[in-house]
């Protein structure tokens, strides 16, 4: 009951938020609070892949290609099939992000075999190479526009889809990961063999991590999709997944208050930098150094911001 | 046959270049355990040093010397490595190894967007140090001496590196520093001046690859380290990671599967396959091909 009263409070309130925004802030700013709580969404769920498991992982914007370009697949050529209509076309939509969500995680259980033999460098290397693999095969595919890009995908994002889905992962991995379970996840990260002696199951734990991790990046890449409206193979390289392990590592590895403040401050930035055009991406560069020699267990480490509504 | 044989040669130069590069990576990665993002990028600062050099002899109405390019991209990325290693890596040595690898991610995107800030985003031609001409023809195959000139320089380096490492005090110190930095330390090695050494050495191959890369592809800019970059370090693990000589094996297999499969599939799969080899390289034999493997102690 108590559950429900909390979606339902949530939901009346992002609806008016969303509705307040498209009233009063000019639609750039709406597009950048959304790619900010988009990549809300992807730094948290690999925080739980890197930070509170402690598995490597570099292919991250793999993980998110394919649920963009999963979801969007659907949506564009799903509409034929359904009935028109504001709320049929909503239907479509979140079934498209949680279509994307699972195949996405389909190939997190994948990649997270590998993960059972490697470790460290060796890892990150792997998933790197898996998160390029993807860009290749995508760059293949014809009919999800191959090099072209993939255009034409309905504008179904707006703030409140993406507000809704920022509070259900941050929630979900929230309630996941500070449970008697989620100590396993952490146990893995600190000693794998000290773990794996008193019964957990190593295996079990990374590549749960892996699935939900992938998971809800294809979620994110979703939403991101249906903002953009259109997908291209080289948003998804390398960088991509570089860019949202910065967030991570900025913000702490193991902390999901960080990961959010990160998360904001990298997407933010940039804008602001736009000022200084030039030398945008210079000072981007330099700040991430200075941060990393400054504080090198990130801004938050392994603290939490304790929130009001969450007693202890 | 002749194809291949083409295929193989100009497989084997561009190896020579992925070997020069991903020996950086491994030394470095040998010292201080860490994977130096940036490494890539140094050897685009090579070419550009290179770039500018043979310009800047060629306006003052000498010929610009190919050995003198070299020599002075060595130099500048040499100089560079060590400044990049003294101000972002150095304050990080006792910081968890991510923080290190962010740091050096940042370091890579500096080099990059100040590259383009200083140099300019197009791209520039490398002036043609030496005149490519076929050293032997028969049917479809041929050998220029550009190639020759690439093969010949990077096995001269190579073994300049290997005399470095194996007969030489300070080598015994870098495999002394790369085994444990508390016990190099209690020797009496200087393990930060051995540290320093390892990245002007490592950075000023880099630049070399980087002058040798203008040869043979003249276009030079300064996104160019990214993807070379990446792949002398999936070279580097596939022979195992802080292996010298696993380097060069890694390498040379990464640069002659590459030319083939642009040469009989499509040059998009090229990148593709690349990896794909190597993540089953690492499932089956996650130490590289010439990588030791370490115990795990409780």
């Amino acid at each position: 009951m108590k559950r429900l009263l909390f979606w339902v409070g949530i939901i009346l309130l992002l609806g008016g938020v969303n509705q307040a925004s498209l009233l009063w802030i000019n639609p750039y700013v709406i597009q950048v609070l959304g790619l900010a709580a988009i990549h809300i969404i992807l730094a948290a769920s690999l925080n739980l892949v890197m930070g509170f498991t402690g598995q490597f992982s570099l292919g991250h914007a793999g993980f998110m290609a394919i649920g963009a370009y999963t979801s969007a697949a659907i949506t564009v050529y799903g509409a034929p099939l359904f009935p028109s209509g504001f709320l049929f076309d909503q239907i479509l939509f979140v079934i498209a992000l949680f279509v994307g969500g699972i195949v996405s995680a389909f190939f997190g259980y994948l990649i997270g075999l590998p993960s059972l033999r490697l470790k460290g460098d060796y890892l990150a290397i792997v998933t790197l190479g898996f998160g390029e693999v993807i860009r290749v095969i995508i760059l293949n595919m014809d009919f999800v526009g191959g090099a072209r890009g993939f255009s034409g995908i309905p504008e179904r994002t707006n703030l409140f889809w993406i507000l809704l889905f920022m509070v259900f992962t941050l929630r979900f991995l929230w309630k996941s990961i500070y449970s008697v379970k989620g100590l396993s996840f952490r146990a893995v990260r600190d000693d794998e063999i000290a773990a794996e002696s008193l019964g957990v199951s190593s295996t079990k734990v990374k590549v749960t991590a892996f699935v939900w991790g992938a998971f809800f990046a294809g979620l994110g890449g979703g939403l991101f999709a249906h903002l953009i409206t259109y997908l291209n193979p080289s948003s998804f390289t390398f960088l991509k997944s570089v860019e949202i392990v910065a967030m991570v590592v900025l913000g702490g590895l193991g902390s999901f208050s960080g990961s959010v403040l990160a998360a904001v401050l990298l997407s933010v930035l940039p804008e602001f930098l736009r000022i200084v055009s030039d030398f945008r991406m210079v000072i981007y560069s330099l700040l991430i150094i200075l941060i990393m020699i400054i504080k090198p267990m990130g801004l938050m480490g392994y603290k939490e911001i304790s929130f009001k509504f969450r007693k202890k | 046959m002749d194809q291949f044989l083409q295929q193989l040669i100009n497989g084997i130069s561009w190896g020579a270049i992925y070997a020069l590069i991903a020996l950086g990576y491994t030394m470095v990665y040998g010292v201080i355990r860490l994977i130096n993002f940036a490494h890539g990028d140094l050897y685009m600062l090579g070419a550009m040093a290179g770039y500018y050099s043979a310009r800047f002899l060629m306006d003052s109405g000498g010929s610009a010397a190919f050995p003198l390019v070299l020599l002075f991209s060595m130099v500048v990325c040499g100089l560079i490595g060590f400044l990049i290693e003294k101000l972002a890596y150095k304050p990080l040595r006792a910081a968890p190894p991510v923080a290190a690898l962010i740091t050096a991610i940042g370091v890579s995107l500096f080099l990059e967007y100040g590259g383009q800030l200083l140099f300019g985003a197009d791209p520039k031609f490398f002036p043609t140090l030496i005149e490519s001409i076929p050293l032997f023809e028969t049917g479809r195959f041929s050998m220029t001496n550009i190639q020759a000139v690439i093969l010949i320089t990077s096995i001269i380096l190579m073994l300049i590196l290997r005399f470095i490492v194996l007969k030489t005090k300070m080598g015994l110190a870098m495999r002394a520093v790369s085994f444990s930095h508390t016990a190099a330390s209690l020797m009496g090695i200087p393990v930060n001046r051995i540290i320093s050494f390892t990245f002007i050495i490592g950075s000023s191959l880099a630049g070399a690859a980087g002058v040798l890369v203008g040869l043979s592809n003249p276009k030079v800019e300064p996104l160019m380290g990214i993807m070379p970059g990446i792949k002398a370090f999936v070279a580097a693990v596939l022979g195992g990671i802080g292996s010298i000589p696993g380097a060069l094996v890694g390498a040379m297999i990464l640069g002659i599967l590459e030319t083939m499969v642009t040469a009989y599939l499509s040059s998009t799969y090229r990148d593709a396959l690349a990896f794909i080899i190597l993540i089953l390289i690492l499932i089956f034999k996650p130490t590289g091909i010439l990588g030791k493997r370490s115990q795990e102690k409780v």
